[in-house]
């Protein structure tokens, strides 16, 4: 049954721009302020305010598009999107819909080592709604009463709309962490998923693999705020698509929220009802026209993107494509790995650390790479460590977490901790008589044939060393002793 | 003749001569007001208190020998659509009756700079919406010249206020006439500056793409002035022009030999024009001929089509602009709502005026999926032809003329019922506003019944210069302007 089907995903995501001041004003957009603190009348839609257009904002959606391989056009407009809400002090919002920022891009995305090229139909920019605030549950008609935080309000906003390329939930996670790889990148949005500067919305349908006018009515998915939970959502409604067309029910098109404490998602409004948002042409502002020397300086302003820097580690580094992606795919991850590369030249091995041990730890701490104790300095002071045998690379797991965890020095970590490596063959050779004196069967069964044996041997002598004799060194007496 | 009476520039003199103080100039504008603001009721609000304070400060200025400006300690009046810091700002609507503007207007700000002394704010028609200021939720204003008459509208307490000693001089708002065609009616000067020229920023607004904000004043040299003062790029408004401003009193030359008046035929009809206009008119034209003008016949094609295009592109932007009414932040907020749409509904209706609510429907009829294309595009379109006729037109000549309203004051109630004919009081000043250009409307005679007739002057954009030239020579050479209704 499964290849009968396939699934359609586009999606769009809602990007706040790291910019200092609102879209339209010059409000500050910090994050986390006292409520309403960050106002004036523009942003309040007070009687006779003006908008303006910041230009950082608009150089960071002009670097967003080109970043995703965009058409900057030389003519865009603004429009209004007219909707009555408390949260919309002008009772439209200014965004773009005919004639938008940039247009035709692309991005290429990586799921199981296999390049996928994800189109990007248009980037827009608009200004972000504020924020409700209900006292009590439920919704604004179910609340005692409501309030309304403007600090948010007018905060700039680009829209990413994909073209409906992805085929799966992880086509779509790929393509959501690519998106949000390169704006980190490119240093337009801090992409704190917490604070909402990334808002997904999925839009899925269904489809006969072989016959595609066999379909279901697509559902959209609305405020995914995180990866996670798209994928989640996405995956329920694969489901219910599936069994829709197994069952030959029909499904309204409609929007859908995802209810995260029950993992499933329920319908919002059916498009048949939507607002007609009466879009027109915002008279209040002139019309883009990005010169194209600008849009030229910016684009020769890019940083290197996530998949070009990946391509230049598997090159430099000798890296396998699987260690380049997952390290170039956090800007941040990635400097911080070249910084270890500088000082302690071993790439795969530095690659390890960070893929296999320094991830898991930050994972369970909850801790970004900003805040991470271990700095490249003392990472190289632990490799050291390892290099002229002091300690066995079993023993520096735990000096790196211990590192991690407080910030020391491998050296003084091995110090205080007594966690030198013995290294002395006459130490380990007593102890390799022990062992096997201590235990006569397996070195009978090693004796017979039963060859892997060995490695129970070994795993005694590391116990009674708490792990820090020297491998080579016990493999080596412990075979010698058995001969 | 009272204070009040005298333009800015004679007050001026007066003021830098130590002839008079701005005490004494705000006491007879005051005197004036107690004397027949029960009857014309021009405003809506009048702030007594802080025209006396700045009245005073201007003269301690004066005494101190230091230098002020030309309409520093002038009274003026400032359309009710207008934001002034701290004062009710009610655009002549029950929604925002109760609207305490938190800051100024860039123009208004702009004459605060200067000191003027701002007497209150004037009446108007609700969202300057309407021709006749019968609209306001405040109550209607009186022409001077015959209480039983309209003062105009959208800015009738503007125009009134300026006519009858008032104020000196006044500011108003002008979307498709509302400032030419109260000032025709109540014998002023009014201009519309071409759109871009004055800043927007505070100006609630009514249309975003057509208003505009411009001065009334007893005479052209007044109006120089005021353009001076408040014209420029504003960071604000990014649809107002980076242009620098000259200075309009330069313009002021009793001179038009050589220069080519256009006379567009499709704007002397024969069709709901009162005859006494038409002749005004047409002798004022001979007049600038006989002082060396030469005119020349143009033709202005599109022009029946200027009043559907403004129905509808004023309406449609109407509709957006006035969505942030909605009760939730400030303003009218009707009480026993069970829900937020019931909120919305009961604010709405019953904070807007019927003329209000119709152009609010209108407009987002005009904009509904299904009808943009037919209405709201094909309006777009038009509107482009329509300044394509101007653009043409200004090839053959330097200004425009043509008469500013179709008749003198009506009498109230007369085209209350009957939206459509009170509409085409606007048809010979809305397509000036849909090509953006500058115009102005100055007194050019009496109807039999002595009410004051306007005649319009219509320049290239950004031409205010040639406006102002041709406008004051006919005012040097006429004296229609010096006369006062007796009240």
């Amino acid at each position: 049954m499964s290849g009968k089907y396939e699934t359609v995903i586009g999606v769009e995501i809602h990007v706040e721009l790291g910019t200092k001041t609102k879209l339209f004003c010059g409000c500050s957009t910090d994050f986390g302020s006292e409520v309403n603190t960050q106002t004036c009348p523009v942003c309040l839609g007070m009687p006779g305010a003006l908008p303006v257009l910041n230009e950082k904002a608009l150089e960071f959606a002009i670097k967003a598009g080109l970043a995703m391989n965009c058409h900057v056009n030389e003519h865009s407009i603004f429009e209004r999107k007219n909707y009555f809400y408390p949260d919309l002090p002008k009772g439209y919002q200014i965004s773009q819909l005919r004639q938008p920022l940039s247009t035709n891009g692309y991005v290429m995305i990586n799921v199981d080592g296999v390049e996928k090229k994800i189109g990007i139909r248009r980037i827009h920019l608009e200004d972000d709604a504020a924020k409700l605030i209900h006292s009590g549950d439920g919704e604004i008609d179910e609340s005692v009463n409501s309030s309304v935080d403007f600090n948010r309000g007018g905060v700039p906003l680009i829209e990413i709309v994909s073209e409906p390329d992805m085929r799966s939930p992880e086509d779509m996670k790929a393509y959501c962490e690519t998106v949000k790889s390169i704006l980190e990148y490119i240093e337009v949005s801090d992409c704190d998923m917490e604070k909402g500067h990334l808002r997904i919305e999925a839009n899925i349908s269904r489809r006969k693999i072989d016959d595609h006018n066999i379909w279901t009515d697509r559902s959209e998915i609305k405020n995914l705020n995180s990866v996670r939970y798209a994928m989640r959502a996405v995956e329920y409604e694969v489901d219910r698509h599936t069994k829709a067309l197994e069952a030959g029910t029909t499904l309204v098109m409609e929007t859908r929220l995802f209810d995260v404490s029950r993992n499933v998602t329920r319908p919002m409004r059916s498009k048949e009802e939507a607002h007609d948002y009466r879009y027109f042409p915002e008279p209040d502002l002139v019309p883009i026209e990005p010169s194209r020397d600008w849009v030229e300086e910016l684009l020769n302003s890019l940083p290197e993107l996530p998949h070009e820097r990946q391509r230049r580690f598997m090159e430099d580094y000798v890296l396998p494509k699987h260690d380049a992606t997952l390290l170039t795919s956090d800007k941040k991850l990635a400097n911080y790995y070249e910084e270890c590369i500088k000082i302690c030249n071993q790439p795969k091995i530095v690659s390890n650390w960070l893929l296999n041990e320094l991830i898991a730890l930050m994972g369970n701490a909850k801790q970004t790479i900003d805040e991470c104790k271990i700095t490249p300095e003392l990472f190289a002071g632990m490799m050291r460590l390892i290099d002229n045998g002091t300690i066995s690379g079993k023993i520096a797991k735990t000096v790196y977490e211990e590192m991690f965890n407080t910030g020391k020095s491998a050296e003084s970590i091995v110090k205080d901790k007594g966690l030198v490596q013995i290294s002395d063959e006459s130490e380990i050779i007593k102890i390799v008589e022990q062992v096997i004196a201590e235990n006569p069967e397996t070195v009978q069964d090693y004796k017979n044939g039963k060859k892997n044996s060995i490695g129970f041997l070994v795993g005694q002598i590391m116990k009674v060393t708490k792990g820090k004799a020297n491998p080579q060194l016990v493999n080596k007496l412990l075979a010698e002793k058995l001969q | 003749m009272d204070l009040c009476h005298l333009t800015a520039h004679e007050l001026h003199d007066m003021l830098i001569n130590r002839k008079t103080s701005a005490i004494e100039i705000a006491k007879s504008v005051f005197q004036q007001i107690d004397k027949i603001e029960s009857v014309i009721h021009s405003y809506i609000t009048l702030t007594r208190e802080n025209a006396f304070e700045t009245a005073e400060k201007v003269d301690k200025k004066i005494a101190s020998g230091e230098n002020i400006s030309p309409l520093t300690g002038i009274p003026m009046a400032i359309k009710d659509v207008m934001c002034t810091k701290g004062i009710l700002t009610s655009c002549g609507s029950k929604i925002l009756s109760n609207f305490i503007a938190p800051y100024d207007a860039t123009a208004v700000k702009k004459l605060k700079d200067q000191d003027v002394v701002i007497i209150g704010k004037a009446n108007m028609d609700e969202f300057a919406m309407g021709s006749s200021t019968e609209t306001s939720y405040f109550g209607i204003t009186r022409n001077p010249w015959d209480t039983n008459t309209v003062p105009g509208g959208s800015s009738g307490g503007s125009a009134t206020s300026v006519s009858s000693g008032e104020a000196i001089c006044s500011l108003g708002s002008d979307t498709g006439g509302s400032i030419r065609q109260p000032a025709s009616l109540c014998g002023v000067v009014g201009l519309k500056p071409t759109y871009g020229r004055v800043s927007r920023y505070g100006l609630v607004a009514f249309a975003s793409s057509l208003d505009q904000i411009g001065p009334f004043a007893k005479d052209v040299t007044d109006c120089a002035l005021i353009l001076n003062a408040i014209s420029g790029r504003d960071e604000m408004d990014s649809t107002s022009v980076d242009l620098s401003v000259p200075d309009y009193t330069k313009s002021l030359i009793n001179d038009v030999k050589g220069l080519k008046i256009g006379i567009p035929k499709e704007y002397f009809i024969e069709d709901g024009m009162d005859p006494e206009v038409t002749k005004s008119v047409q002798d004022a034209i001979k007049l600038l001929e006989k002082l060396g003008a030469v005119c020349v016949e143009v033709s202005l094609p599109h022009t029946d089509y200027g009043i559907a295009d403004y129905q509808i592109i004023s309406r449609a932007e109407a509709s957006a602009n006035l969505a942030r009414f909605d009760g939730t932040r400030y303003g009218y907020r009707a009480s026993d709502s069970d829900s937020l749409m019931d909120m919305y509904k009961k604010t709405r209706s019953v904070g807007f005026g019927s003329e209000v609510k119709l152009r609010i429907m209108l407009g987002t009829y005009a904009l509904s999926s299904g009808y943009y294309d037919a209405y709201y595009l094909k309006a777009l379109k038009v509107r482009t032809l329509i300044k394509g006729d101007f653009d043409k037109a200004f090839e053959k000549c330097d200004v425009l003329v043509t008469p500013t309203s179709p008749t003198p004051a009506f009498k109230f109630g007369e085209k209350m019922d009957d939206p459509l004919t009170m509409y085409l009081s606007d048809v010979f000043t809305v397509n000036c506003n849909l090509a953006g250009i500058p115009g102005i409307s100055l007194p050019c005679g009496f109807s039999s019944s002595v009410l004051p007739i306007g005649l319009q002057i219509l320049g290239k954009p950004f031409d205010e210069e040639t406006i102002f030239r041709v406008a004051y020579t006919f005012e040097q050479n006429t004296d229609y302007h010096l006369k006062r209704p007796q009240l």
